[in-house]
């Protein structure tokens, strides 16, 4: 079959074929190239999953089968290593510990943050873009650099090993990265917004609560995200700044390998309840992340 | 040639659509003719966005064909069409120069070099473009843009339609008369088909020879602005078309008179007979503002009103007067004399229109 | 849309994230500088030495090497991930429920702490435990990322590329879901191929994102130490060691005060002027974006 259309048009005539390739074929060829997508899609999804798998499998196998024989899922189903770490203390205090500084560092920053990039997404004044780009440096200082005089100064201060130390040292990168997020999510907000709100009366503090939090919630739930994120995954700055009162899971985990040799159980364990809250959480910001992601500038 | 037609067509984007709501088309038969320049008017949300679509196949009718030139062409993709398609922001290839911008669709039908150029000097010319041919096309104003989306579709030799979806939403006002006018050279140079979607009534009378109006994902009428503007065939036309719109007045037959209300209405003969035939209970009276007189004498075919509001529009007045418990409108041409707090209106009976169910009823005027 | 009004009273609105940062980042800064000019003997015993750190550090085989090292990592994985990154984000589904899970499962590993990833990939590469180390091995191939440099990096790069990608693919993705419909329609009208699609429609677009990628995953990369750390110990050797590693062994490790402070400044400057020459490369090619894009 072939479509074709005659057609005389600016004195010539014409004779266009429409297409060589019929109906069917054309959707045999869409459906293909999709096929291949999805496949390559699955393969990637696939690779990726397997060395979480992996852990999850392990996390649920004795020592003796780990070390024994190569087996591609728990031939004896054990829950050993969960109960394990929920019944002491000294394990679960770990993820207790990492959540308290991880959700104090989102409280302060986002608290802190929020004001500020309202200023830089509203307002010029004296030295803003030099702050900023200040700011931004920070998002490049690397953890290890601030290492040592972090240690002095917290231990100066008193504040050594509490979880409020790590939220502070979290705020180093955190805050910079919060306003530059929310900087983007503000600015796609027409000024004529808050010009309304003041001629109707409203102070700023009650129209900044009141009117222009809930237009860019979905900003906000992407910051918070990102902040989880950076703060939940760091381990260097939390691990210095703490000893026993405040210690991250993360550095928990490391007592697993003792002088007899690996608990790989546990620490397989110990690994997948680290994954949890980072599902939850993503699983909560699911429908904004697509957009959240180019941080409101596309 | 291609002369568009529409047989049986109608879309839902449900995927089993029950009731006729949940048509986004509705059952319609429809002929564009070649060469024609149509306007699709309608209110947002009537379908016409739709059927431009189904038209440029960008969406496949769930159910009649879509024919050019008698060739089912419902599965066939738009890019094997011969149609081009301008939308209502514009689209541009940020990247590339406005020279490289129309030259886009011949390259990608891998027309030699020498052939591209020409075609696209001949229509940057018509289009005014020359002068920006090297520029980016980023950063041209969005009316040079709009002309540039329209060129990609002009330098095909094989287009034979052009469609239009609202392409004049973000242009400045005062250049959409401009732009308008281009089209409508564009238009009469070639001999193309375009098919213009607006929902503004001005913009398509004054680019169409015809319109079709939609209501409700139906073609309600389709004809002459004039046509429109004189004899609606549905009372959303009435409505539609018109500044302000037709007024209407349910209507009874009661004891040999034509009754709005407790108003009797002194209508002619014929339209008396044609309500007392009338087997409906859904029958009204169109009257365009613009054809009801008002003066402050009764007569034998006048009837009496109260004045509610006038208001001056510089080249006519406009009077807003209840009947009945109603407000209906009337215009009033440049110093016609005040009006007092009652007065009578007399309507012409030439352009009295008879509507049952909703749809224009021709009385014969013997 | 940028029309923002001089006031300086808004200085009132940052001074709490001023004051925090401040003290999170310039109090530490200073005495970075403060220990790199000077010799810490004792608490009552510090020297002038004026740019000697300096040096000595700019003169160090070992770190020279290491920093070597770090700039060949950065650009590997730069070199896999943006391509990588971008493909994926071509491939995922746009809407319905499948688009949701897509996104969950490809997140996921950025939400992991570090040192897990590390652990991850420690157990999945052993040759007695691992998957992975044991599959290579039963296919005949001489894996050991403890005692073979060579394997230890490529664990790295691919540890890296499994943990960081979904970092490129997500922005990207949001870049690509910020395109209009009718862009696709207009080059579907216009007969464009599907790299015609990309090249002048896709890319285009994803420009934006693209920067904000690079410049995320150079500094990341650049300052990694959680995941080597675990995985092979900066080992075989010294062949995985990158600078953040080297820095903290020389502070923490052998509290050498004064070369540490000096190699962290040194450090620093360079993350900020790699960055900061790409961005302004960046943003000349394109000069007539206005500065944060907005297409």
């Amino acid at each position: 079959m072939s479509y074709r259309l005659e057609n005389t048009q600016r004195g010539e005539k014409y004779k266009t074929v429409f297409s060589k390739v019929s109906p069917a074929q054309r959707r045999n060829r869409t459906a293909r190239s999709r096929w291949r997508a999805n496949f390559l899609l699955g393969l990637y999804l696939i690779l990726m999953i397997l060395p979480i798998y992996w852990l999850i499998n392990m996390s649920l196998q004795t020592n003796s089968e780990i070390l024994g024989s190569m087996t591609l899922w728990p031939q004896n189903l054990t829950f050993d290593n969960y109960i394990g770490i929920f019944t002491n203390s000294s394990w679960y205090m770990g993820y207790i510990n990492s959540m308290l500084y991880v959700v104090m560092n989102m409280l302060i920053t986002i608290c802190v943050a929020l004001p500020a990039a309202y200023a830089f997404s509203r307002f010029t004044f004296i030295g803003d873009k030099h702050l900023f780009f200040w700011l931004l440096t920070n998002l490049m200082a690397p953890p290890a650099v601030f290492l040592l005089p972090y240690f002095q100064l917290y231990y100066s201060v008193g504040l050594f090993d509490t979880h409020i130390a790590v939220a502070l040292a979290h705020c180093l990168f955190n805050i910079p990265l919060a306003i530059w997020i929310l900087e983007g999510f503000m600015s796609s907000v027409p000024k004529e917004i808050d010009e309304t709100a003041y001629i109707d009366g409203y102070s700023f503090p009650r129209f900044f609560i009141k009117i222009f939090i809930p237009m860019i919630r979905s900003g906000i739930g992407v910051t918070l995200f990102f902040l989880f994120m950076f703060s939940w995954v760091e381990l260097l700055l939390a691990r210095t700044l703490t000893a026993t009162n405040a210690q991250p899971i993360g550095m928990i985990m490391t007592r697993t390998s003792t002088a007899s040799g690996i608990d790989w159980g546990t620490l397989a364990a110990a690994g997948v309840l680290t994954i949890i809250p980072g599902i939850l959480v993503v699983y909560f910001v699911r429908n904004h992340i697509a957009k959240g992601f180019a941080l409101g500038r596309t | 040639m291609a002369e568009i037609t529409l047989k049986g067509l109608a879309h839902s984007y449900e995927k089993t659509p029950t009731h006729a709501a949940d048509y986004a088309i509705r059952q319609m038969d429809h002929i564009w003719h070649q060469g024609g320049a149509y306007a699709l008017l309608g209110p947002s949300g009537c379908g016409k966005s739709t059927l431009l679509n189904i038209i440029s196949g960008l969406l496949e009718p769930s159910e009649g064909e879509v024919l050019f030139d008698g060739q089912r062409v419902n599965e066939l993709p738009p890019e094997e069409r011969n149609i081009a398609q301008v939308f209502q922001f514009p689209v541009i290839y940020d990247t590339m120069t406005v020279f490289d911008n129309l030259a886009f669709p011949l390259r990608n039908m891998n027309t030699p070099e020498y052939r591209v150029t020409p075609k696209v000097l001949e229509v940057a010319e018509i289009l005014d473009l020359t002068l920006l041919l090297k520029r980016k096309a980023k950063n041209l104003t969005a009316d040079e843009k709009q002309k540039v989306s329209m060129g990609r579709g002009l330098v095909r030799d094989d287009v034979t339609a052009i469609l239009f979806d609202e392409p004049l939403t973000v242009i400045d006002p005062q250049l959409k008369w401009k732009l308008r006018r281009k089209l409508k050279e564009i238009h009469e140079r070639f001999n193309i088909t375009m098919i213009y979607v607006t929902h503004d009534q001005l913009e398509a009378s004054t680019f169409a020879d015809k319109i079709a109006v939609m209501y409700e994902g139906q073609v309600v009428q389709f004809g002459t602005p004039r046509e429109l503007f004189e004899r609606p065939t549905h009372t959303f036309v009435g409505y539609f078309i018109g500044s302000p719109g037709m007024n209407f007045m349910a209507v009874e037959y009661q004891g040999d008179q034509v009754m709005f209300g407790s108003q009797p209405l002194p209508v002619s003969t014929p339209l008396k007979r044609a309500i007392a035939s009338a087997n409906a209970s859904n029958i009204k009276l169109g009257i365009r503002p613009e054809f009801i007189t008002i003066s402050s004498h009764q007569t034998t075919e006048s009837i009496p009103i109260e004045v509610a509001n006038l208001q001056d529009l510089g080249t006519h007045s406009l009077l807003t007067f209840m009947l009945n418990g109603q407000p209906f409108k009337a215009r009033l041409p440049e110093g016609h004399p005040p009006v007092g707090e009652t007065a009578f209106a007399h309507f012409d009976n030439a352009h009295v229109a008879l509507y049952i169910d909703e749809y224009l009823v021709e009385a014969d005027h013997e | 849309m940028n029309n923002k009004v001089p006031n300086n009273r808004a200085w009132l609105l940052v001074l709490p994230m001023l004051v925090l940062v401040a003290f999170s980042a310039i109090i530490p800064l200073m005495t970075v500088v403060n220990y790199s000019v000077q010799d810490v003997l004792g608490p009552n015993a510090r020297f002038f030495t004026g740019t000697e750190w300096f040096e000595s550090m700019l003169n160090d085989n070992a770190l020279q090497a290491a920093f070597l090292r770090q700039i060949s990592f950065s650009l590997i994985i730069l070199a896999i991930q943006i391509p990588l990154g971008i493909g994926i984000a071509l491939i995922m589904p746009k809407r319905g429920w499948q688009a949701s899970a897509v996104l969950i499962l490809i997140t996921l590993p950025l939400l992991i702490p570090w040192n897990v990833v590390g652990s991850i990939w420690q157990i999945f590469t052993r040759g007695d435990i691992g998957l992975m180390g044991w599959g290579l091995r039963e296919l005949g191939v001489d894996y050991n990322i403890t005692r073979n440099a060579g394997d230890a990096w490529v664990t790295i790069v691919l540890m890296d590329v499994w943990h960081w990608t979904p970092l490129v693919a997500m922005l990207c993705y949001s870049g690509l879901r910020s395109i209009p419909e009718a862009y696709y329609q207009a080059a579907r009208i216009d007969r464009a191929s599907k790299w015609a699609v990309f090249r002048y429609i896709q890319l285009p677009k994803l420009t934006n994102v693209l920067v904000i990628a690079v410049l995320l995953r150079f500094m990341h990369s650049f300052m990694i130490y959680a995941e080597p750390f675990v995985l092979t110990g900066g080992g075989p050797g010294s062949a995985t060691t990158f600078l953040s590693q080297s820095l903290t062994t020389m502070a923490v490790g052998q509290q050498d005060l004064g070369p540490s402070a000096a190699f962290s400044l040194i450090y620093f400057l360079v993350i900020l002027l790699v960055s900061w020459v790409f961005y302004t490369t960046i943003m000349h090619m394109q000069k007539d974006k206005p500065p944060h894009g907005g297409a």
